[in-house]
């Protein structure tokens, strides 16, 4: 039977087509059970998670929270604004000390790039990377890949799919090419030149800076948040400007050939990358995406416990 | 590996339709009955079961499929990961009669990990356990079967293997034992 490939969950770049596909295979089952009476099976009763937020998070960090308990493990949260880490303790040492109070399962969200894999090569306890600076933020290209699949088939051989906006901050982009690409679909990106990667053509991506062009062209369409707390320059001269010229509102929406859909990762700036009428209309799948979370998450925590070994 | 057929597709066939008729004798009419198989294997014992009972009630039966892969005990004791099949069930079991189905009854575990994926669904008014193959003397819980379909003497490494037309392409129960090396 099949294993994943991997011991951490770091980045989708380490993962195989194989992987992805049973996590999804996994997920299927999860789904089943969190829209039952009862939310909740007892497989991971005897494993302990800490969650150790390094940086703000609502969605990612209660999808965790959720899938973990509803798995049975018990649950440590850590956030880093009330923590000794403002009195100048190192990673190491924080990550160290939690783990001496016996923990199995570290997931970890980090301004940092790298900080996942950083950890994952010093601790014995499994690490999940929730989303490590501009880098990667794997359970998120997993989960919005599954919601591809559960509305457009599993087959992704020839989809379409474009990712608009602030590329260069994204870690939900670069996480989403990797992981799409792999399950076979041909992507696309789409911003404003000082916010596209200058090497980007290298990952075998069609870039494109006329949103309707782009629009014309895919199945799916991936709105992106301008990262405002990451940009320590001026990409761009106003955020109207910029929602004129790269913000989807249901005018243009309507006016394509084709009935494409909508996916965004959130948080929403509403009005800014798209208009209310879009987010809430019926070619969004927004909520089904924060819905498919709770189980993809739940499948690759299972999938990596199954991996930690008894002494 | 010895084989020895336990048995051939015609007592494959009496054993069921003998299955079915004690069932009728003890729920009736089946108003307040579900039959659950439990997956992979048990789900087709289910199937015969309930095309016999159906054709002789002239009625449907409320049936589900039930999968206990999440529950099992032995969750990171063995080498590979345990990959789950489908839990079929779109009905809630309160206050229902529920019959069990599967197809080796062996050490038990596999039935305590099904009493607990069961309640999941709701609190039933009683549980009863069908086995096609009961390999006794092999328990490691105290559970046993209301309904057996035949009981097998068994060693604990030799394997009893139900095998159907649908899948297989003949009904048979074959027990497999290992031969000893050097007499």
């Amino acid at each position: 039977m099949d294993n994943l490939s991997v011991d951490h969950l770091i980045g989708i770049k380490d993962l195989t087509k194989s992987d992805i596909e049973l996590i999804f295979k996994t997920a299927d089952n999860f789904k089943q059970i969190i829209n039952r009476p009862i939310k909740k099976v007892p497989s991971l009763r005897d494993i302990t998670i800490a969650n150790l937020f390094f940086e703000n998070s609502t969605r990612t960090r209660l999808s965790f929270e959720l899938a973990e308990k509803r798995l049975s493990a018990d649950v440590v949260n850590f956030s880093a604004a009330s923590s000794s880490v403002k009195k100048g303790e190192t990673l190491t040492d924080t990550v160290n000390n939690i783990l001496s109070m016996k923990v199995d399962m570290v997931v970890m969200r980090h301004p940092n790039p790298g900080a996942a894999k950083f950890l994952s090569q010093r601790i014995s306890a499994k690490v999940v990377n929730a989303g490590d600076g501009t880098h990667e933020h794997p359970t998120q290209a997993l989960l919005d890949a599954y919601s591809i699949r559960e509305k457009h088939g599993e087959d992704f051989n020839g989809k379409k799919v474009v990712i608009v906006g602030d590329i260069l901050h994204s870690r939900v982009a670069l996480s989403n090419i990797f992981c799409l690409q792999k399950l076979g679909a041909e992507v696309m990106v789409c911003g404003p030149t000082t916010l596209i990667p200058k090497n980007i053509k290298e990952l075998d991506v069609k870039v494109e800076h006329n949103l309707r062009k782009a629009l014309e062209w895919c199945d799916v369409a991936n709105m992106l948040r301008i990262q405002l707390e990451r940009q320590d320059i001026k990409y761009f001269p106003s955020l109207r400007e910029y929602s004129m010229l790269f913000g989807l509102d249901k005018a243009l929406l309507n006016s394509l050939s084709k009935k494409i859909t909508i996916m965004h990762p959130g948080p929403i700036n509403r009005g800014v990358e798209i208009t209310s009428d879009v987010a809430d209309s019926d070619q969004s799948i927004i909520l089904q995406q924060v819905e498919n979370g709770v189980a993809i998450r739940m499948a690759v925590i299972y999938l990596l416990a199954g991996k930690i070994q008894r002494d | 590996m010895e084989k020895r057929l336990v048995l051939n597709s015609k007592h494959f066939e009496i054993t069921l339709k003998r299955l079915a008729s004690q069932l009728k004798e003890n729920h009736q009419t089946f108003e307040n009955t579900v039959l659950i198989g439990l997956q992979p294997r048990g789900i087709h014992v289910l199937e015969r079961l309930k095309h016999i009972i159906e054709q002789d009630l002239k009625k449907k039966l409320q049936c589900g499929q039930l999968d206990i892969t999440f529950y099992r005990d032995d969750f990171r004791r063995r080498e590979q990961p345990l990959i789950p099949s489908v839990t079929n069930i779109d009905f809630i079991i309160e206050g229902k009669d529920v019959v069990l189905i599967d197809d080796v009854l062996f050490s038990g575990r596999t039935i305590r990990s099904g009493l607990d994926a069961l309640l999941a669904f709701g609190r039933p008014n009683k549980v009863e356990l069908l086995a096609f193959i009961d390999r006794r003397f092999k328990r490691h819980l105290p559970i046993q079967a209301d309904y057996i379909g035949k009981v097998v003497d068994t060693l604990t490494n030799e394997r009893v293997s139900v095998e159907w037309k649908e899948i297989e392409g003949e009904d048979k129960v074959v027990l497999f034992t290992q031969k000893k090396t050097n007499g």
